[in-house]
């Protein structure tokens, strides 16, 4: 399966410090599915030998993912905790190439939602690494920040 | 890595510190090793590039997610003085708190240690220990390929 691969929209992700710092941009979205990815850095490198990218990097790109999979179809915009993240490492990220990450939110309950996702390069069928997690809703945090423009108007 | 085949050769136990400098994603989250004899205690200092909700303000997770997998790495790399990283095969978070903007520690211990794959248990916090805020558990693969 190959990516669409539109222009970044920049949304959610630019209020977000440490989303900032890695340049995780959001590159398709909708209401509980996003893509994201994250470009190659060499500050980002694990492993000087190798080159390859730090799990940690992957870590944080799915966690992103997973929270804004989670707003886009509850719309609880900076209203949500993680309560866990499990990821297992199928292999590692070539050295060089940027990580895409995608995000799905399958089910929302009245306190708790659950995401899965996929980390990879150019094959959702071929993943660096897949996680799970549950997001706790309505945590009292903001008040809807980081509410993305309404479509269309 | 030559900081820990050094180590492996000479039969020693890897520098946490040196590890860490010679890693440039760790260097990125700015992460500082805390040892006294054979206990190692990983550092995150605040900075604001490390946050994740800036309304709280709160730590980002997926960065105390990584300065765990860090603390469990080099927890393993100097217990077993091993000449390669260790490889994370799976790992799972559990966020307790969240993350204020202040320091946070870590302290990785190792439940069980097998000939390739190692059982690891991660705890993070700031100000107090009894309180941590986010915990790990995961396995590691310390030899052969993939």
């Amino acid at each position: 399966m190959t990516e669409q691969r539109s222009k970044p929209t920049g949304y959610v992700v630019a209020g977000v410090p440490h989303a900032a710092a890695i340049k995780l941009a959001v590159i398709d979205i909708k209401p509980g599915e996003v893509v994201c990815t994250v470009p190659f850095d060499p500050r980002f490198v694990g492993n000087p030998e190798t080159g390859v990218v730090h799990g940690g990097i992957v870590t944080a790109l799915l966690d992103n993912a997973c929270g804004i999979a989670v707003s886009s179809r509850t719309r609880q915009f900076g209203q949500i905790a993680t309560l866990d993240l499990r990821i297992d490492y199928m292999k590692p990220a070539n050295a060089g190439a940027d990580i895409y990450a995608f995000a799905e939110c399958y089910k929302v309950t009245r306190n708790i939602a659950f995401v899965r996702g996929i980390a990879y390069h150019d094959d959702r069928s071929d993943p660096i690494a897949t996680c799970a997690a549950a997001f706790m809703l309505g945590t009292k945090s903001d008040k809807g920040v980081n509410l993305p423009p309404k479509e269309g108007g | 890595m030559e900081v820990l085949r050094r180590a492996f050769q000479e039969g020693m136990r890897p520098d946490p510190q040196a590890l860490v400098d010679s890693i440039p994603y760790c260097q990125f989250l700015g992460i500082k090793i805390d040892r006294k004899g054979t206990e190692i205690t990983t550092i995150l200092p605040y900075a604001e590039h490390l946050i994740g909700n800036p309304i709280l303000p709160a730590l980002h997770g997926g960065v105390i997610g990584a300065f765990m997998e860090v603390t469990a790495i080099v927890q393993i790399a100097f217990e077993t003085s091993g000449p390669s990283l260790a490889k994370p095969v799976d790992i799972t978070i559990d966020y307790l708190r969240s993350g204020r903007p202040v320091d946070t520690y870590g302290r990785a211990h190792i439940t069980k240690q097998g000939k390739r794959v190692i059982n690891v248990h991660v705890e993070a916090w700031q100000e107090e220990h009894t309180k941590p805020i986010a915990a790990l558990r995961g396995h590691f693969l310390v030899a052969g390929e993939d």
